[in-house]
């Protein structure tokens, strides 16, 4: 069964604005989707869609095979969705808040109170939990957001850029709870502006751009399609100035540092012969990160520069 | 959603509704007390004596079921209208539309939330009252219905100014300009068999003049709908029209998506 299916959806704003020209999607149950694309592209449509906070023109949504139109009560049941901006009353206690949101979809007073619990636990803010929301750091209100939308344990989630201007630390232990209650059985549909996110946590993505699914494969597939990969190389030694070389393209970053770009039927082993002849001692390499931004670029530059002109 | 996760639903927002009035007493509970009280100092105590009676009654006491129901009136729809507009203008209320609460059960947890304020005003009031004079109440039942079917009616019409409502402007318009002049003008302070038969006839195309008149009529066994030859009844069917009216309206509003979605 599909966690999510969307088939034709049209979204024509007052004014005539067409944020979406007919997109069908498909998410498997189980996985873990990157909706990705520019800003205006069209994402927080689809997901205000789905969610029921924007009136689409026409189209059909499923989630978990239960059409929002059809039965609307029982598909929303399914589902836990966390907006992009903070959405909840902030003169309110954090416990209040979750508490609420469980009480809104009809579970008793002990049940809203133990979900809201094992969550507010879960994501580190049971502490906080007499604590007006206003009072709390941007990032524990990032927090409360994800514990609200999974207080009801739905089947699918929906993040709409959940860890948009979070510090690291709490975007990585965002990150390892998302992969957890994915593991567990969780549909998991994430927008992100942080391609590196999407890289490291979905097996699935679109890429949407004004209004059209412009890519939809598996993030494999896309990533093979690089023709080139770039290693970022830590010296053992500093170099001055940069050495010759034909058979790849290389970047001094700092004496300590260099950037080495290969194509794809080149292999590593070019780059290390090469280092070897030129006596550059190597202490650590990495992939650089980005590689996904590439294809994303090349994706949907032709759009961007049309909106720049 | 089952019924009896509806009734949880239900009662999750009315303990968030009165939660939030409460938590606000000094903004909410207090000021209509006071207000009412000087009412009772300076318009039943000092002005009262020299006025006498009025309608066949002392002052004070034909003021009393105005002034209660003037606070029932004004706090049901201030109640819901601040509390929906704070929501969507705070984007809060995207928690309800995410849910599979249909939208019959917000909206009936908004007018309780607003029947729960303008009654406990209007009990605070009524309690404020009784130490300016002794209340016997002619007809309890109809006192009830009358009271409780003019908070839910304020109500709604408090959800659908927050509706239509796009600043916190919009939420003071029609309770300064449409809605105090009505209550005003209603015959809270006085008994409009005292207008020229002109102004007489212009009140009566006032809808809070039959509300008020119907609460009076239960508290004090007379009033001035029955002096201008109209039944009771006659209030009351109105007021039940209007019910229906106004709950069609915000259903079919909130149906489609009018000031809440995009």
């Amino acid at each position: 069964m599909k966690a999510l299916s969307i088939s034709n959806l049209k979204k024509e704003y007052q004014g005539g604005v067409q944020a979406l020209k007919g997109i069908d999607l498909q998410v498997e149950q189980g996985d873990f989707f990157a909706l990705l694309g520019p800003n205006g592209a069209g994402k927080s449509t689809t997901i205000g869609v789905i969610s029921s906070l924007v009136t689409k023109t026409s189209g059909s949504v499923k989630i978990l095979g239960i059409d929002i139109d059809e039965n609307h009560s029982l598909a929303k049941k399914k589902l836990g969705v966390v907006g992009q901006e903070v959405n909840f009353n902030q003169f309110e206690k954090v416990g209040d808040i979750i508490r609420n949101q469980a009480g809104y979809y009809g579970l008793g007073f002990r049940k809203s109170k133990e979900n809201a619990k094992y969550y507010m636990k879960k994501l580190d803010i049971w502490d906080k939990r007499n604590e007006q929301a206003r009072k709390l750091s941007g990032g524990m209100k990032r927090r409360v957001m994800v514990a609200k939308a999974l207080v009801n344990n739905p089947e699918l989630l929906i993040l709409d850029e959940p860890t948009a201007g979070v510090d690291i630390e709490l975007r990585r232990s965002l990150w390892d709870f998302l992969t957890e209650i994915n593991d567990n059985g969780t549909s998991i549909i994430l927008t992100t502006h942080y391609l590196e996110e999407a890289e490291r946590l979905c097996r699935n993505i679109a890429i949407i751009d004004s209004g059209e699914i412009v890519e939809n494969t598996s993030m494999q597939e896309l990533l093979t399609r690089l023709e080139v990969e770039t290693f970022i190389f830590d010296l053992l030694e500093p170099i001055k100035e940069l050495p010759e070389v034909k058979e790849f393209e290389i970047i001094i970053e700092n004496p300590k540092r260099i950037k080495v770009t290969v194509g794809k039927e080149q292999g590593l082993s070019t780059v290390f012969k090469k280092f070897t002849e030129l006596n550059i001692e190597i202490s650590s390499m990495r992939n650089e990160t980005g590689r996904l931004e590439e294809l994303f670029l090349g994706l949907v530059e032709p759009s961007l520069k049309e909106k720049e002109l | 959603m089952s019924a009896s996760e509806q009734i949880r639903a239900l009662a999750t927002i009315l303990y968030k509704e009165i939660h939030r009035f409460m938590r606000i007493w000094t903004q909410t509970l207090i000021p209509p007390a006071i207000m009412i009280m000087l009412y009772f100092v300076i318009f039943g105590t000092l002005i009262g004596k020299r006025i006498g009676q009025m309608g066949g009654f002392d002052y004070v006491q034909f003021m009393i079921p105005g002034l209660i129901m003037m606070s029932v009136i004004s706090n049901s729809y201030s109640n819901v209208v601040s509390s929906f507009f704070g929501q969507k203008f705070a984007r809060s209320i995207e928690e309800l539309l995410i849910t599979p609460l249909p939208h019959y059960l917000i909206l009936l947890g908004w007018i309780l939330g607003g029947v729960a304020r303008g009654l406990l005003v209007g009990a605070i009031v009524t309690i404020v009252s009784l130490w300016f004079y002794d209340l016997n109440v002619n007809n309890w039942p109809l006192c009830i219905f009358v009271v409780i079917s003019t908070s839910v009616l304020f109500s709604l019409g408090g959800f659908l100014n927050a509706l239509f409502a796009e600043s916190f402007d919009d939420i003071s318009i029609i309770p300064t300009f449409i809605m105090q002049p009505l209550i005003y003008l209603g015959g809270v302070f006085y008994s409009i068999q005292l207008l020229p038969p002109f102004w007489q006839t212009i009140s009566l195309a006032n809808p809070i003049l039959y509300m008020i008149n119907a609460f009076r009529f239960s508290i004090l066994g007379s009033s001035d709908l029955e002096a201008l030859g109209f039944s009771i009844y006659s209030a009351l069917a109105m007021i039940v029209g209007f019910i229906v009216l106004f709950s069609s309206i915000c259903l079919w509003l909130l149906n489609k998506g009018r000031g809440i979605r995009s």
